[in-house]
């Protein structure tokens, strides 16, 4: 029998808005599936009230959100106001196209790492990792 | 316990609506630790065990979650507070998951219901271990009825019938015969049968392959107390579904006329304290076997088989007696 010494970190995955675009985002779920963590599947078309009630009810340690509609100036400091205002402090990671330009600037709002595509498996779940640590 | 003064304060915001109480209190149960069974003391005088449980089950990919994301919406309307666990396996290699229920209940419940997907984290029989804390943890706060979905299952992961006052297991078209119908395990443990997918071709056969399974259930007296019935559904679009909620309703009425709920409960505290044993056991069994016993090394060169040096340990274990020729590593 498993003996649960370490709990698994609890991954909440999720696509904001209108971005139909959720391979990277499955490739991203088996990835850290073998990395041994738990990944709360929400998939597409979330909203933020939808990841934070998935993220109150399920208990995440981190959220996840992958971007591809070039939307990511947008939506990702709207994920961490809805976060802030609702008092909970849960590390975000992105993955998907995100230019260069454009990570320091969401770094600097909050957001725990991005992720570009062609990252390893071992990448992406170290960050993972490193946001909830 | 010194721990479970965070576990009351989690406990009384919980239970006054605080749903991120109740999903760290969750976390806690999981996870099993001092802090958790100080916890099941806490919560044992607010849940009675009166909370309707439905347990739904079947095998992977029948409909399971976006059934109870209907049954959801249908006992919302109802005006209770329903709450599910979702149940799905994790990985026997990296002890990971993906739990992709929510996804399909969320879509038809529309936040209607508190929902905690729940991994297995190596517990065979299609449940996972805490499932029965988390239970009782709902009722506590107030939700009820409360939802159980097993992992996807087989033919013999019945687990879900000791935990559950109503099971309500799925088929769908394309899984088998009229034998595969006859076999033992799942169908047989079925209070409420539902053929989902109803619109593809083949789901009427399926029906009738269940009916006939019922009514050789009949000559037998297999069914003689309670027939289940056999619902269509298309849960992608809702058909179906009411009559689902209304079975499950009937079935429950079912059991409290006849005094089975009862029954069914003492069952189900029962199955708890054999649980409760068995890994208090296992942890034991486990810890000896770490001191390599002598029994254990004689089995290892060879000298006495597997299972005496098994029956020699498990004798001194229930007689409670030390190891005796503890070695060094």
């Amino acid at each position: 029998m498993a003996v649960a010494t370490e709990a698994p970190i609890r991954v909440v995955l999720a696509k904001l808005g209108l971005d139909g675009h959720d391979r990277g985002l499955k490739v991203v779920a088996r990835m850290l599936r073998d990395a041994g963590m738990e990944v709360i599947y929400l998939g597409l078309r979330q909203t933020t009230e939808s990841v934070i009630a998935a993220v109150e009810q399920e208990d995440a340690d981190v959220i996840g959100l992958s971007m591809h509609n070039a939307g990511h100036m947008a939506l990702a400091p709207r994920m961490l106001q809805a976060l802030a205002d609702s008092e909970l402090d849960v590390p975000v990671v992105i993955g998907g196209i995100v230019p260069e330009e454009d990570v320091a600037a969401l770094k600097d709002v909050g957001i725990s790492a991005v992720l570009h595509p062609g990252a390893s498996a071992l990448e992406v779940a170290d960050a993972v990792r490193r946001s909830v640590a | 316990m010194t721990a479970a003064g965070p576990a009351a304060a989690l406990l009384d915001r919980a239970r006054s609506g605080d749903r991120r109480a109740l999903g760290r209190l969750l976390t806690l149960v999981e996870r099993r630790d001092a802090t958790a069974s100080g916890l099941g003391d806490l919560v044992h005088p607010h849940a009675p065990g009166d909370a309707p449980v439905i347990g739904v089950t079947g095998a992977p990919g029948t409909g399971k979650s976006t059934l109870v994301g209907h049954l959801v919406k249908e006992i919302a309307a109802a005006g209770e507070q329903p709450a599910v666990l979702a149940v799905d396996p994790s990985s026997p290699l990296s002890g990971g998951a993906i739990l992709g229920d929510r996804i399909r209940m969320d879509g038809v419940a529309g936040g209607r219901a508190f929902i905690r997907s729940m991994a297995t984290r190596g517990h065979a029989g299609g449940l996972a271990l805490a499932v029965p804390d988390a239970l009782r943890l709902f009722e506590a706060c107030g939700f009820g009825p409360l939802i159980v979905e097993t992992v996807g299952v087989g033919q013999v992961e019945v687990d879900v019938t000791r935990t559950a006052d109503t099971t309500v297991v799925m088929v769908a078209p394309g899984m088998g015969d009229a034998v595969q119908a006859n076999k033992s395990g799942l169908l047989e443990v079925a209070d409420v049968l539902v053929v989902n997918k109803a619109d593809r071709p083949g789901a009427d056969d399926v029906r009738r392959d269940l009916e006939h399974m019922l009514d050789l259930g009949h000559i037998t007296g297999a069914t003689q107390h309670w027939r289940p019935e056999i619902i269509m559904t298309t849960a992608t679009t809702g058909e179906g579904t009411l009559k689902v909620h209304q079975a499950i309703q009937a079935h429950r009425s079912h059991l409290a006329s006849t005094g089975q709920l009862e029954a069914r409960r003492h069952a189900r505290i029962r199955q708890e304290v054999l649980d409760g044993i068995a890994q208090y056991l296992d942890a034991a069994v486990a810890h000896l076997l770490s001191t390599q016993p002598a029994e254990l090394q004689d089995a290892l060169e060879g000298s006495q088989t597997p299972a005496a040096a098994a029956a020699k340990i498990s004798k001194r274990l229930l007689s409670n007696q030390p190891a005796a020729q503890r070695q060094a590593r």
